[in-house]
């Protein structure tokens, strides 16, 4: 096992994200169905987007009390990678592995279109230079309005750890924040869905170089050569 | 001895003791005679769950009694056995039909309205209306992958009619994309004969293999019957009978005929139900409790599988203190299944429900003989023959006479309308553009998820959504169309679905794909009305004569019937749905333009006529006229050309032309990012041809297609030996400008940022201040 992507009651983007990191990415992912352990050998973990929970109470709320998110922590503390998408980065600001949280978007309505991001100059593996300037990958959220402390979000700036922007904000988030990242480097949140931008059908490969950024430090630490399939 | 205490005390509960009245019978939509019926079957007076019981199956909505004849007339199967699309499932047989699409799978679809609980509660009717079919397909055995809706609504200049309208969206909204199938497109209307009669329609589609099709049938005596999922409430009393009446003003008080959804809750039973399904040979037959809930999911399975059934009430979940077995029986809460299994293996079922932290209770049996006995706090409140309940519910055939309106429809004259003056041809276009009918629907597309599972192909908005099912590790491609111009259906009934079905196929076929089967919805007015009952009757004929003569089946769909008001009935609205087949992955074709410099070619021959139009609609406010000629034979023709064509690869694009006629199909395919123009050239047009006809006229049978110049001459060829009428009209441009001449003579040049504009707005602009 490698890619552990975390399975709540009412996630809806577990197959996709498996599918993405498995079958178009080459590389091995499981589901873990959330009263499991999260198993010995993960390397990385998904979080998915969906509903967990039905979105009873808040996003997210509710799954942070269940038994993975316990391992998901410890993981996350002990340096491993962690990829919240969607429902995820919620998932992972209610767990406290990112801060802030994410609200009803502004217009009140869910939306789902493709949304061009600003790529910033954020770490090693996610910048301008890896990924391109820009970025064009869907959102399908109610929810994606991204609310913190000021002091926070000054915080958040002065250390570059935003790593997408909107260009076209479509929910009100504070600074246009798309992906945010923690200062370790580690955890990544972020609503756009990189998962359903890898297939020459999809209307950009740019899940792709997402996948692959985040990847990165996993993979150069065996030296395998990603292959993509898309 | 007291001799008193050997007679048991008179039963308390009203359910066993009231009497049935004949106030009761007619209250619970049942004829006199249908009464009588029910008494010779029983042999005695039923008390009031039974008459429930019977009320409620006996239906329009279970029962179809006023159209299972017209059902009838419907091909069941391909005619041609070599085909692909053979039906595995056919129409009523099961909770929803299957057909074979290769290598071992099959594609279970269907839909279903949930128009009057719409009216009265449009968010939760619509939710609920996505719930109530996403549970008929996966009881299958199929894995839903994707959704579509049909939607007709009153003009958006009322309130109540915005109100409908955002409710409707938001819930369909709210229900999909939490059970995460993505919704690929629809069709939606809008028209002053929905005001107060909105149509729901929602479509599901699912996969499966061959060997999981999953029967509603209990077999197997002794075997248990499992109730799983949610509780059982008091929402949703009676709602099958509720959708069989006409609405009135009293209707609002009928909400709690109108279920609550809970999208997760089905999202868990589908993945439970499906987990469970996979285990070999444990489940011997599951029933979604949809219409009439508990009743309906237990005689129909124990009718199916020539068996009894016995359940006791006292088991089933209950979220609700005090219930009767009326309401026990006829209740309409949502997300819950009947599942009977295995004997023996009651555990490996308890286990995967434990896993989803789902009710799984045990309430009952398959039983030797045919009855269906209910028993609730020991005494048995229901001991039925379960196939009376089915088999039995009367048939009606209803007296049909033509409509006036259709008769003057056939005798309208051209010349009644003044033809249109060069210069009005810009603005009649942007007049239709900004149309709600015609105009973008993005505002109700960019609300529903339509990307997840990963296979969503083309943008909503073309002519057909197309679902890549690679994620399951299938390389295969689903496109799916709907379509009814309820103008035609009015005017001309038997042309008028003869169109909706051509126009579907044709949607289909513009987008690359096989038709391959249909679903279909008929909503109508009251049948006990002639004019209503001949409307219905020809839709149904014409449709079927379609079906059969394109030898494509239809497997399952839904009558909506007493789709009228204090106002009147709604349009003849027959929603044809068809699913498709994309053989190779290069033949999905969009009706977005690729790029400048393409030919544009128009197949079919140049619109002619103007009846039925929605220019009528615009300029003179009229739904009159005669309904464009439909010629099924050329229509095989072209839609077997254009999949022939877009095979060899020489279609770029392609878009079938519609309400509004030519040029608003036209400008559809050049917008977007970024916008293109096009020069149009319409020569040696003869004496006859009026403007209004040519460019917005709505006959049938017609296509755009653009293909490169190199590619010209051989599709033109190509239409010539498949006998199919190709013109050139011009070519694509950069330049973001329409230009047309006719005969030689520019007579407009038009900004299509402009022309979008109106088109875009069409719907939001009308929803701004709601």
């Amino acid at each position: 096992m490698k890619v552990a992507v975390l399975q709540f009651p009412g996630s809806n983007c577990d197959w996709d994200a498996e599918h993405a990191v498995r079958d178009v990415l080459g590389i091995s992912a499981h589901r873990v169905w959330h009263k499991d352990s999260l198993p010995g050998e993960t390397e990385a973990v998904i979080v998915p987007g969906g509903f967990s929970f039905g979105d009873y109470l808040r996003c997210g709320a509710i799954a942070r009390f269940s038994p993975i998110t316990n391992d998901l922590k410890k993981f996350a503390e002990n340096g491993g990678q962690v990829l919240g998408i969607c429902n995820g980065f919620q998932i992972l600001c209610e767990a406290g592995l990112l801060p802030g949280a994410l609200i009803r978007n502004e217009c009140m309505e869910f939306r789902c279109l493709n949304q061009s991001l600003k790529v910033e100059q954020s770490n090693e593996r996610f910048n301008p230079t890896t990924l391109g300037a820009t970025l064009s990958l869907p959102i399908a959220h109610g929810e994606g309005n991204y609310r913190v402390k000021d002091s926070i979000l000054t915080e958040i700036e002065d250390h570059g750890l935003v790593f997408l922007r909107y260009l076209e904000n479509p929910n009100g988030s504070m600074n246009d924040i798309a992906g945010l990242r923690n200062r370790e480097g580690n955890v990544y949140g972020m609503m756009p869905h990189p998962e359903r931008a890898v297939e020459s059908y999809h209307p950009s490969l740019d899940g792709l170089s997402v996948l692959k950024a985040f990847f990165a430090p996993l993979l150069s630490s065996r030296a395998v050569e990603l292959s993509s399939k898309g | 001895m007291n001799m008193s205490s050997t007679v048991p005390p008179p039963n308390p509960d009203p359910c066993l003791n009231l009497e049935i009245t004949p106030e009761l019978v007619s209250e619970h939509g049942l004829l006199p005679e249908e009464y009588e019926k029910i008494l010779k079957i029983l042999g005695r007076v039923p008390n009031l769950t039974e008459l429930g019981i019977f009320s409620v199956m006996w239906s329009e909505h279970c029962a179809y009694k006023n159209t299972r004849r017209l059902l009838r007339l419907f091909p069941t199967e391909k005619r041609d056995k070599e085909a692909i699309g053979q039906v595995l499932v056919k129409a009523g047989d099961e909770n929803a039909g299957v057909i074979d699409v290769g290598e071992g799978w099959g594609v279970a679809f269907k839909i279903e309205s949930h128009n009057h609980p719409s009216a009265i509660e449009p968010f939760e009717g619509a939710a609920t209306g996505v719930g109530g079919i996403v549970r008929d397909i996966f009881t299958m055995g199929a894995r839903p992958v994707l959704l579509t809706n049909s939607l007709r609504f009153g003009s958006l200049g009322s309130n109540q009619v915005k109100r409908l309208f955002r409710g409707v969206v938001s819930g369909i909204s709210h229900y999909g994309n939490c059970l995460g199938i993505p919704n690929v497109g629809g069709d939606v209307y809008f028209d002053d004969c929905y005001e107060g009669n909105p149509l729901v329609n929602a479509l599901c589609a699912g996969i499966l293999r061959h060997e999981d099709i999953q029967k509603g049938a209990a077999t197997g005596v002794g075997n248990p019957v499992y109730y799983v999922g949610s509780g059982t409430g008091r929402d949703g009393l009676g709602g099958a009978s509720f959708a069989s009446r006409e609405l009135t003003e009293e209707s609002a008080e009928d909400r709690p005929a109108v279920q609550k959804g809970d999208p997760f809750m089905e999202k868990l039973l589908l993945e439970a139900c499906l987990e469970m399904m996979s285990i070999p040979g444990l489940v011997v037959g599951i029933q979604d409790m949809g219409a009439a809930g508990l009743t309906c999911s237990t005689c129909e399975t124990a009718s199916r599988g020539d068996s009894g059934i016995e359940i006791d009430l006292d088991l089933v979940p209950q979220r609700e203190t005090g219930m009767n077995s009326y309401e026990i029986m006829l209740s309409e809460s949502q997300e819950r299944m009947l599942v009977i299994v295995e004997s023996g293996r009651e555990n490996e079922l308890e286990r995967v429900f434990e896993k989803w932290d789902l009710h799984a209770a045990r309430i009952g049996q398959v039983r030797e003989g045919d009855r269906m006995v209910v028993r609730h706090k020991g005494v048995v409140v229901v001991d039925l023959p379960a196939k009376s309940l089915t088999d039995n519910a009367p048939i009606y055939d209803q007296p049909a006479s033509e409509p006036d309106h259709v008769v003057r429809a056939r005798q309208w004259r051209l010349d009644s309308v003044p033809p249109l003056a060069y210069d009005k041809v810009e603005e009649s276009l942007k007049k239709l553009l900004n149309h709600p009918t015609i105009g973008s629907k993005k505002w109700i597309w960019r609300q529903y998820d339509h990307m997840v599972m990963s296979g969503c192909m083309v943008e909503p908005g073309s002519d057909a959504g197309v679902v890549n099912l690679s994620i399951a590790g299938i390389d295969k491609r689903l496109a799916i169309a709907n379509d009814c111009n309820n103008r035609f259906c009015y005017l001309d009934p038997y042309h008028g679905a003869q169109i909706a079905f051509a126009e579907c196929s044709r949607n289909l076929a513009c987008s690359g794909a096989k038709a391959l089967a249909v679903t279909d919805n008929l909503n109508f007015g009251n049948p006990n009305k002639p004019d209503a009952y001949y409307l219905l009757k020809e839709c149904a004929r014409g449709l079927a004569d379609a079906c059969v003569h394109f030898d494509v089946p239809v497997v399952g769909g839904n009558v909506s019937l007493y789709n009228e008001n204090n106002e009147g009935a709604i349009d003849p609205t027959p929603v044809v749905s068809m699913i498709g087949l994309i053989e190779k992955p290069n033949m999905v074709t969009r009706s977005r333009m690729p790029e400048p410099g393409m030919e544009i070619i128009l197949l079919g021959g140049l619109p002619h006529e103007l009846g039925a139009s929605y220019h009528l609609q615009v300029e003179y406010g009229l739904k009159d006229g005669k309904v464009p000629e439909i010629d099924l034979d050329a229509e095989v023709r072209l839609q077997s050309f254009l999949l022939s064509e877009i095979s060899a690869g020489r279609i770029s694009a392609a878009h079938d032309l519609a309400e509004g006629g030519l040029l608003v199909a036209l400008v559809e395919m050049l917008f977007g990012e970024p916008l293109l123009g096009a020069d149009l050239n319409f020569s040696n047009l003869g004496s006859t041809m009026r403007l209004d006809c040519l460019f917005f006229g709505e006959s049938q049978g017609r296509v755009l297609v653009a293909v490169s110049t190199t590619d010209l001459e051989s599709l033109l060829i190509q239409a010539r030996e498949k006998e199919v009428p190709a013109q050139r009209i011009g070519n694509s441009t950069n330049s973001s400008n329409l230009k047309v001449r006719v005969e030689s003579k520019e007579i407009f040049n038009a900004d299509v940022s402009e022309l979008q504009r109106s088109w875009e707005d069409a719907i939001p602009s009308r929803m701004k201040d709601n």
